[in-house]
């Protein structure tokens, strides 16, 4: 008998032990009907090779192992980061209880949402009556200060309108008639998570700006953009805003929202964009993005009412962080301070430290659009060169974008991008061109155990590994955070490499 | 009517009120309808301690109220069909559905994923704007072909429809017969379209008889030429979370049976197919898996019975109950099973025991184990506060109160408000719920596990299974960071 109570064994070990090894085996021989050992290796081999690979990408139907979400959850994420907001998801309660899930799983936090819960009768006379009632609920039994709508595919594909539809509700007083009720129509049969947040976005900014006259200042707007970092990023975004001694008004604010305290209290809401800032921030004379794939609705709405707008790829990296600064001095006239040149040294500093461990080592990358490009930009900084850069939800534009950084590069030389392509794809251009390391999200693991290539944890979702969503990634201090990830991988490769007494361990070494 | 239950009852029907009068008015009576303290029995009655199923049960949650239950694709897709391992599971419609629950309900197996394999990936046709205007069944042709020659070694594809497949009238079954006789391999439809029913619970049932429609009354499969023992038995209603179904297995093959389908953890579309030849269902999830059982029996003849392989109390009592169907070779070998583990069971108890006992326990799950875990809490002297069910139906609340005592708090489809409301008043030693309930039960510095995932631990069935149990509740109520939530310089008030 393996189980003892002195010693108690779960799953990790348990189905290790004999007893378990010999049912199982037995339930396989006996049971199962399965293919052959030999066959199972013979496929397995297959699957590594050039010919699979050209079937592989040959697809043109199937989606295996994707790298991105559906618009409501980018909605979700976008509303939270507002003051005591409550996302109302209008469709399939279902949905809504997936992105909660989501969303907690990553952050390890509290994620509230609700659904208008529709089912059969709405799908045939819509849900007008859902939304009435829902709202209703919600604002009584939540008391949020906003209720941020947004839908599902089942009333995106039966047409439920969201403005008439909050109209009436308002009438029936779900809500009072003041009430801020932004909404946007997310279908998740277009695009992905980033554009849900875009649309959200527009969509809370929407009613907040109509029919008001804009007084330009001298304060500047910022949206973050999806991001599983974004508690350490904003935070760090707002460090370096204030060593800038720059106004500005951040545009979804989650950092408090998805790190909330354990001291006996529950917070729903927590922290968030106040709807005075909402206001304040048509005034601001810029608005910029941290990343353009999440905000181009966006950015064109800040446009036509008058403010000047930038876009970035997710700031990381020396480059990705001077470019950031220099265009945030541009557009307020404020001089980038001497400590931020003093902690732009010590990233230079510690790459120049590794740089020959860092330097030739390839990378497979993938994740959010924004996120690759800025990722592949950092690695080439190191010396490192992306060989493959995936990013599912990436488009035409953002390949070409991405073409043009790889160019910019002799580091890039070696780097193919490939847009709308999914996991399933990169296992096979990870098997047929291998690499040193793979950076991504938890999803990577499957590849890490697949091709024996160590994944680095960068983008979201994290599962599988806590906190690192705390720490920063952007600017110079988070690029060093990123800095320190690459080397840990590296030098633990190095140790796995060198093992067993004798002639293997020869380069089992104390310092480098 | 003893004093102290009369006095618990009491409380908790004033706490009821109290949650409700935080509703408007025509929702209080509708959530009113589904909460409710545990009655007296009738007299007479022997089989239940308690009366639960006076709650109303699986009927449509309200909107706006933050309701913490699923949807029928989940049901089908994430619970029945998900873990059958050698098919390939299309979440057909937008990307979602399948990115969400992709490796989330740990139904563990063994196998080489990718290749004879498929659990823990997410394979889905990603709907476009195109797919929903000129119909997605082209799309899905193709895309079974390209798995079929990706996955060469796959057995069989399930299609598990999300919302939009049932409302932009697709016809999923006929490119499942078509492509049936194109590859020669089982294809299996299934409108389990998240906006169907109340819960997850509907697509149990539309899981439940696709299994029959499309796989046990399509053609013999494995029945065909098997030689049947007669021990044979299904375990039905297992999905091997964290290796349930594994820690369960042993017992029931150390006793002399013959496990010859497991459904559906770890299982293989052959195990499916050879399920009618069995002489005995034995059901574990009631909820998600009765239907088949009654078209097994009155299609084949196999005879079925629940069991409860949570905590020792129940275990016993199940393999006995169980052996009792056999000859006494059977039995004897239950009983020599039984004492066997006996010294195991002791010494669990004795390490733990004492850091648990009379601490009180909230339940909040799915559609079994609201009941079916008590006693395993009770073996360890713990004691039940309250429970409830995601989606079980009336049957589930009669069988509720064959566990639970009069006064105990009863809720159905409880709202994220009521949870919270209920917890922070009650506040129980331990929580036991979902990940969406873990997070905001912790801040108020309540001890937590998830019971659905195991919180990524397990297996909690069978004895090897109680001694991992009686560890997490013990570590998640014994760590000490339950202390240090208050601090020291702020004044207690």
């Amino acid at each position: 008998m393996p189980q003892s109570a002195d010693k108690v064994l779960d799953h990790a070990d348990l189905f290790n032990e004999p007893e378990y090894k010999a049912m199982l085996d037995n339930k396989r021989a006996t049971y199962e009907n399965g293919h052959s050992a030999e066959k199972v290796a013979e496929i397995g081999e297959w699957t590594k090779s050039w010919d699979y690979r050209e079937k592989n990408l040959a697809r043109e139907c199937v989606t295996i192992n994707p790298a991105k979400a559906c618009q409501p959850l980018g909605a979700v994420f976008a509303a939270a980061g507002y003051e005591a907001t409550m996302s109302f998801v209008h469709g399939s309660q279902g949905c809504v209880a997936y992105y909660r899930s989501h969303l907690a799983r990553h952050f390890k936090e509290p994620a509230s949402a609700v659904s208008s819960s529709m089912t059969e009768d709405a799908a045939v006379f819509g849900g007008l009556n859902n939304m009435i009632e829902g709202l209703q609920n919600t604002h009584t039994l939540y008391s949020p200060k906003m209720i941020a709508v947004s839908t599902t595919c089942m009333a995106e594909v039966i047409g439920d309108d969201l403005n008439s539809f909050i109209l009436k509700a308002r009438e029936k007083e779900s809500v009072p008639a003041d009430f801020p009720v932004p909404f946007a129509h997310t279908p998740a049969f277009v695009g992905s998570h980033v554009d849900g947040y875009d649309n959200m976005q527009k969509g809370i900014l929407t009613p907040f700006w109509k029919d008001v006259a804009r007084v330009a200042d001298d304060s500047i707007n910022i949206i973050p953009g999806f991001d599983g970092f974004a508690v350490g990023n904003i935070r760090e975004l707002k460090r370096v805003l204030a060593l800038m001694d720059v106004k500005a008004t951040i545009l979804s604010d989650v950092s408090d929202v998805y790190d909330t305290p354990s001291d006996g209290e529950f917070r729903m809401y927590s922290g968030g964009t106040t709807q005075d800032e909402i206001k304040g921030a048509l005034n601001a004379k810029a608005t910029i993005s941290m990343q353009e794939y999440c905000s181009r609705k966006t950015l064109a709405f800040c446009a036509e009412h008058g403010q000047d707008t930038a876009a970035f790829h997710y700031p990381m990296g020396v480059s990705g962080t001077d470019e950031f600064l220099m265009k945030l001095s541009e557009l307020t006239g404020k001089e980038i301070p001497e400590s931020l040149r003093l902690e732009r040294g010590r990233l230079v500093d510690a790459m120049a430290d590794s740089q020959s461990y860092l330097h030739g080592k390839t990378y497979a990358i993938f994740g959010d659009p924004d996120f690759v490009y800025s990722m592949a930009r950092f690695v080439m900084e190191t010396g490192g060169e992306p060989i493959h850069c995936l990013a599912t939800n990436g488009g035409k534009d953002w390949e070409e974008k991405m073409q043009a950084l790889l160019a910019s590069s002799p580091f890039g030389a070696n780097c193919k991008v490939w847009p709308g392509k999914d996991l399933w794809a990169m296992r096979s251009l990870m098997a047929t061109e291998p690499v040193d390391m793979l950076i991504g999200s938890s999803y990577g693991k499957y590849l890490q155990r697949d091709t024996g290539t160590p994944l680095i944890r960068l983008s979201f979702p994290i599962f599988d590994r806590h906190h690192h969503h705390r720490s920063p990634t952007w600017g110079y201090q988070g690029a060093i955070n990123v800095l320190v990830k690459l080397l840990d991988t590296i030098f633990d490769k190095l140790d796995g490499a060198a093992t067993g007494a004798g002639e293997g361990d020869i380069s089992f070494d104390l310092t480098r | 009517m003893a004093k102290d239950i009369a006095d618990t009852a009491e409380q908790n029907n004033k706490l009821i009120e109290e949650v409700l009068a935080a509703y408007p008015a025509k929702t209080a009576k509708k959530r009113a309808r589904h909460l409710n303290v545990a009655g007296a029995v009738e007299e007479g009655e022997t089989e239940i301690l308690s009366k639960c199923d006076t709650v109303k049960s699986n009927i449509k949650s309200i909107p706006g109220v933050m309701t913490i239950r699923g949807c029928s694709y989940a049901g089908s897709k994430g619970v029945v069909w998900g873990p059958i391992k050698d098919m390939v599971h299309i979440s057909h419609g937008p990307v979602g559905c399948g990115q969400y629950s992709w490796s989330q309900r740990r139904n563990y197996y063994t196998g080489a994923t990718g290749i004879d394999s498929f659990v823990t990936m997410q394979v889905t046709t990603d709907f476009q704007e195109n797919d929903i205007i000129f119909g997605g069944d082209k799309k899905l042709e193709k895309s079974i072909d390209e798995l079929n020659t990706l996955f060469p070694l796959l057995n069989g594809i399930s299609i598990q429809s999300e919302c939009p497949i049932g409302l932009i009238g697709d016809d999923i079954e006929a490119v499942s017969r078509k492509k049936n006789k194109d590859i020669g391999k089982t294809i299996v439809p299934v409108r389990c379209e998240g906006f169907r029913g109340v819960s997850q619970s509907l697509g149990h049932h539309i899981a439940n008889d696709t299994i029959r429609d499309w796989v046990l009354e399509a053609g013999e499969g494995a029945r065909a030429g098997y030689e049947g023992t007669p021990y044979d038995v299904n375990v039905i209603g297992d999905y091997n979370i964290g290796g349930d179904a594994w820690s369960s297995r042993i017992l029931l093959e150390e006793i002399g049976l013959n496990v010859i389908g497991n459904w559906s953890g770890d299982a293989t579309l052959a195990e499916i197919e050879r399920a009618p030849k069995a002489k005995l269902n034995l059901i574990h999830c009631y909820r998600s898996m009765n239907y088949i059982c009654r078209h097994m029996e009155e299609k084949h003849g196999v005879a079925w019975m629940e069991y409860n392989f949570f905590g020792p109390s129940q275990i016993e009592a199940s393999l006995r109950a169980i052996a009792a169907k056999f000859d006494a070779t059977i039995q004897a070998n239950a009983e020599a099973v039984i004492a066997k583990y006996k010294p195991l069971v002791d010494a669990v108890k004795a390490k733990y025991q004492a850091r648990l006992e009379g601490k009180t326990v909230m339940l909040y799950v799915g559609g079994l184990r609201p009941r079916h875990v008590i006693t395993a809490y009770e073996d360890l002297g713990m004691v039940i506060a309250g429970t409830g069910y995601e989606f079980g139906h009336g049957d589930d609340y009669k069988r509720t109160g064959e566990y639970v005592k009069e006064g105990t708090l009863i809720y159905d489809d409880v709202t994220g408000y009521e949870l919270e409301k209920f917890i922070e008043t009650i506040r129980p030693d331990l929580v036991g719920s979902g990940i969406k309930e873990k997070y905001p039960v912790q801040k108020m510095g309540i001890p937590f596990r998830q019971m659905h995932s195991w919180d990524y631990s397990g297996p909690y069935h069978g004895y090897d299974g109680f001694a991992i149990f009686a560890r997490d509740m013990d570590l998640a109520i014994n760590n000490p960071v339950w202390g240090l939530f208050d601090a020291p310089w702020k004044k207690s008030a």
